[in-house]
């Protein structure tokens, strides 16, 4: 090593996080930054679940009990925001920040002042999108979807800091984004290939290409109600010549995409997971990465299966249909190798594999609603019912929130040099899977039976799945507490963590110490 | 040797704090505005913080290209540093892409779904039901409610102001491909004309489109609320607008750190980075010259 490189490796990198708050304020560390997305995000999760446990509360009885219907709207709206935008997306990005470094060997992100903005921008975002429940005539109610004219001629004050809270969130995941792309493209490990690198990477490569996609589809969205709404443009009324389906196709032709954001890390972290303890290789890793790729371009073809009822032209109906079933293809192939990894497999069952199982079986019954919804003329039926409430929290649920949950589990002893409790893991596991199925798999029914999604009130024949739903949410909802102390309590005083917990895990992110030194890989492995 | 080099990583920075901050008073300032403006409400409080989180933003910006240069300067990066910077760059302005692509995309979709099916045509004519009578043209002169939307009496022509703009623009990219040719053969001074021609022109076509707006505003009744078409023709050339005028800060800041002596034949990344940017929003234009002015 020459000592010019010694030199400058002693200028800038020989000591660990500065001291008190100024290290979260300016850090530039991918792990400092990754631990403040997943911190927030969590707290986000909270917050979106208070909500929802608002919403199942109201919908407990049949009448108006706790709230007024237009604060329920507002609850449902900012749940879906909160949970979608709060959430489940800055929690993917600090798994990347974290993993994706530790992955492909990197020393650091690609672009490591901007990954910082990314995460202080996702904080002013939320900031502003939160503080319209404080405001004169309440948060947004139309739903996370923000349709036209709920959204322009009927929606509240406050729909426009939702927008620009909206531009803003947007800029931070486009920014976090690059910042993923550029560090798999740039900065693996030499010898690290493509075709070797882990699929949490893999997935992320290509969940970052979908948001850079469609990011900007949803800013131009938005911005077409800001002009609505402030300037006098016609764009979504018929009356100045515009047309307010426009806006439907603009925000799903970003809104499908977006929910292959939400899941598509997931499967990724599924995949890390299950071959660690089936003790076998990943069955079908290239089919898995093609499988990936198709349905990210899929995914940009079958929008407008969200909007089978608006009066689409018949060769629309059929194109949708067809595109969207298309998709269960690659779906299929996923848990196909995903089961045939565990078959025969030595496997142990530790919480993140509990999860990742869960994940699989859980995630499936969601997909299969999803099929069903996918036929046209069964969609005019099931179309803005409790059906799609329960369709969409079996795939975010144990898709999204399962994969986050299972990652946690299984990257806490290299975050933090600890081990969680297994027997509070496992019963934390139990305990959301059965609260879970309890809270939605009577959504179905109602959904069936008709009740529509976004109100307040219902018929009384609707009465007992709909307390049984609310008891399984409450369920649910508190047991996320117990996630909170697990998580507490491991990183307090658990027991030390080898560098490598698991014994069947596979990959760099074993081979550094545990807790993760503040700096790794400042001089790159050799991968083979 | 650069091989042993660790990746440069900055110790920390505060330039991204301070980033969120601006953004956060501009945005929260000029929503508050905005909505005050529509209800009638006083403006004085929220110019302030609009203002304020814009100058914020002003000293971001700065300070934080200040670091980026002063560390490029001395050394600190490496290729594969440089090769970040180009991923960043070029995902940046596939993100601008997407974005115009939408715009792009909601001009089809009017012109070739949503007017015509007013109009009563095909199967989905049935909406000409709303407003009967009503024709489908494109431009559209006559809304189908025009007490509520006055249509424009005239809209832009593509053969005066537009096609001039079009050949400022065309001839934009190539002064400023001479510009960089001339770099790499470190021929400062012809880098430095080049580029300020490029940057000249830049300011000439925005001058026209500035006319073009009052033209339009003053003569021709076109204007924001006079129904989809002004809707969608100020829209997209605005926003385009916005990006030229982006483009031409960026070239202009690239020319005075020419003028100090910044940059060499074989490491511009900055340079670069600005000419990409220039030539992407050249060929905007003249998507936007066809498909909003011309067809
Ligand atoms: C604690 C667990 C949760 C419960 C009990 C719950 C409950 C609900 C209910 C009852 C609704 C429907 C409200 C209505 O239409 O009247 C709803 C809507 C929604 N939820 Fe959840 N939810 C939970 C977690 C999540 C998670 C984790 C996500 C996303 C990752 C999510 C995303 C959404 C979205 C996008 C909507 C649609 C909002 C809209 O209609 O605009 N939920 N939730
Ligand atoms: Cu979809």
């Amino acid at each position: 090593m020459s000592s010019v490189a010694d030199a400058h490796a002693a200028d800038h990198h020989d000591h660990g996080p500065a001291k008190g708050i100024g290290r979260w304020l300016f850090t530039t560390n991918h792990k400092d930054i990754g631990t403040m997305y997943l911190v927030f995000s969590f707290a986000m999760f909270l917050a979106g679940g208070a909500m929802a446990m608002i919403i199942r509360a109201e919908l407990f009885q049949p009448g108006l009990q706790m709230v007024e219907p237009a604060f329920f709207n507002q609850m449902t709206t900012m749940h879906g925001l909160v949970m979608i935008f709060g959430a489940v997306m800055p929690a993917f990005v600090g798994l990347a920040n974290w993993m994706i470094p530790l992955m492909v060997g990197a020393p650091d992100m690609a672009l490591p002042r901007m990954n910082n903005w990314s995460f202080w921008l996702l904080v002013t975002g939320s900031l502003i999108l939160m503080s319209t429940l404080f405001m004169d005539g309440g948060a947004p109610n139309f739903g996370w979807t923000a349709y036209a004219p709920l959204s322009t001629t009927y929606g509240p004050d406050s729909t426009t800091f939702f927008i620009f809270s909206v531009h803003i969130l947007g800029i931070s995941s486009i920014m976090g984004a690059i910042n993923v792309i550029a560090t798999i493209i740039n900065m693996r490990a030499p010898g690290m290939t493509l075709m070797k690198m882990p699929m949490f990477v893999w997935t992320w490569l290509i969940t970052a290409f979908l948001l850079i996609a469609v990011l900007p589809v949803l800013a131009g969205a938005v911005t077409m109600l800001l002009m609505d709404i402030h300037f006098g443009t016609a764009f979504f009324d018929a009356a100045g010549g515009g047309d307010p389906v426009l806006y439907q196709h603009i925000f799903w032709f970003f809104g499908h995409p977006e929910v292959y954001i939400l899941i598509l890390p997931a499967f990724g972290i599924i995949s890390q997971i299950i071959p660690t303890f089936s003790r076998k290789p990943l069955f079908g890793y290239t089919s898995m990465v093609y499988a990936t790729a198709a349905i990210a371009i899929l995914s940009f073809l079958v929008w407008s299966h969200h909007m089978f009822t608006v009066g689409l032209p018949l060769p629309g109906e059929l194109f949708f249909m067809y595109a969207t079933m298309i998709i269960a293809v690659p779906t299929g192939v996923k848990i196909f190798n995903w089961i045939t990894t565990m078959f025969r497999g030595s496997i142990s069952f530790e919480t993140p594999m509990l999860f990742a199982i869960g994940f699989v079986v859980l995630f499936t019954v969601g997909g299969l609603s999803g099929v069903m919804l996918a036929i046209a003329p069964a969609d005019f039926q099931y179309h803005d019912t409790y059906f799609v409430v329960a369709h969409f929290h079996y795939v975010l649920i144990p898709g999204a929130i399962y994969g986050i949950f299972a990652s946690v589990y299984y990257w806490l002893p290299k975050w933090s040099g600890r081990m969680y409790s297994e027997a509070l893991g496992k019963a934390h596991f139990w305990l959301s899977f059965i609260g879970l199925n309890i809270a939605f798999f009577p959504m179905h029914f109602l959904g069936l039976a008709g009740m529509p999604r976004r109100y307040a009130d219902y018929p009384i024949q609707f009465a007992n799945f709909n307390q049984v739903s609310t008891i399984g949410a409450f369920l649910f909802g508190a047991s996320q507490l117990l996630l909170v102390f697990i998580v507490y309590r491991a990183v307090k005083n658990g027991p030390k963590a080898d560098a490598k917990p698991w014994e069947g895990a596979e990959g760099l992110e074993w081979t550094v110490p545990s807790p993760a030194p503040y700096h790794t890989f400042e001089q790159p492995p050799r991968v083979d | 040797m650069s091989s042993n080099q660790s990746y440069y990583v900055p110790e920390s920075s505060i330039w991204p704090i301070v980033g969120s901050i601006g953004m956060f008073l501009t945005f929260f300032g000029l929503s508050t505005l905005l909505v005050n403006q529509s209800n009638g409400d006083p403006t004085t409080t929220a110019w302030v913080v609009f203002t304020i989180g814009a100058l914020v933003l002003i000293y971001m910006i700065t300070g934080w290209l200040r670091d980026v240069i002063r560390e490029s300067r001395a050394g600190l990066y490496d290729a594969q540093m440089d090769r970040s910077f180009r991923q960043g760059m070029s995902w940046f302005i596939f993100s601008e892409v997407a974005f115009f692509a939408a715009l792009f995309g909601s001009l089809f979709y009017i012109r070739f779904f949503a007017v015509p099916w007013l109009g009563g045509e095909g199967a989905k004519g049935t909406a000409n039901m709303l407003w009967e009578g009503f024709q489908a043209q494109w431009p559209l002169l006559s809304n189908p409610d025009n007490s509520q939307f006055a249509g424009p009496d005239s809209v832009i022509g593509p053969w005066g102001l537009p096609l001039l703009n079009t050949l400022i623009l065309v001839t934009s990219s190539i002064t400023l491909t001479l510009s960089h040719k001339a770099l790499k053969y470190d021929k400062r001074k012809q880098t430095i004309y080049w580029l300020a021609a490029t940057v000249a022109l830049g300011a000439i076509f925005l001058f026209f489109q500035i006319e073009e707006y009052i033209e339009a505003y003053s003569h021709l009744n076109l204007t924001l609320d006079s129904g989809i078409y002004g809707s969608i023709f100020f829209l997209m050339t605005g926003f385009h607008g916005l990006h030229v005028l982006l483009g031409g800060i960026i070239l202009f800041v690239v020319l005075m750190r020419l003028i100090k002596g910044h940059f060499s034949a074989h490491d511009h990344f900055g340079y670069e980075a600005g000419a990409w940017y220039w030539h992407f929003v050249d060929v905007v234009w003249i998507m936007l010259f066809v498909f909003v002015y011309v067809i």
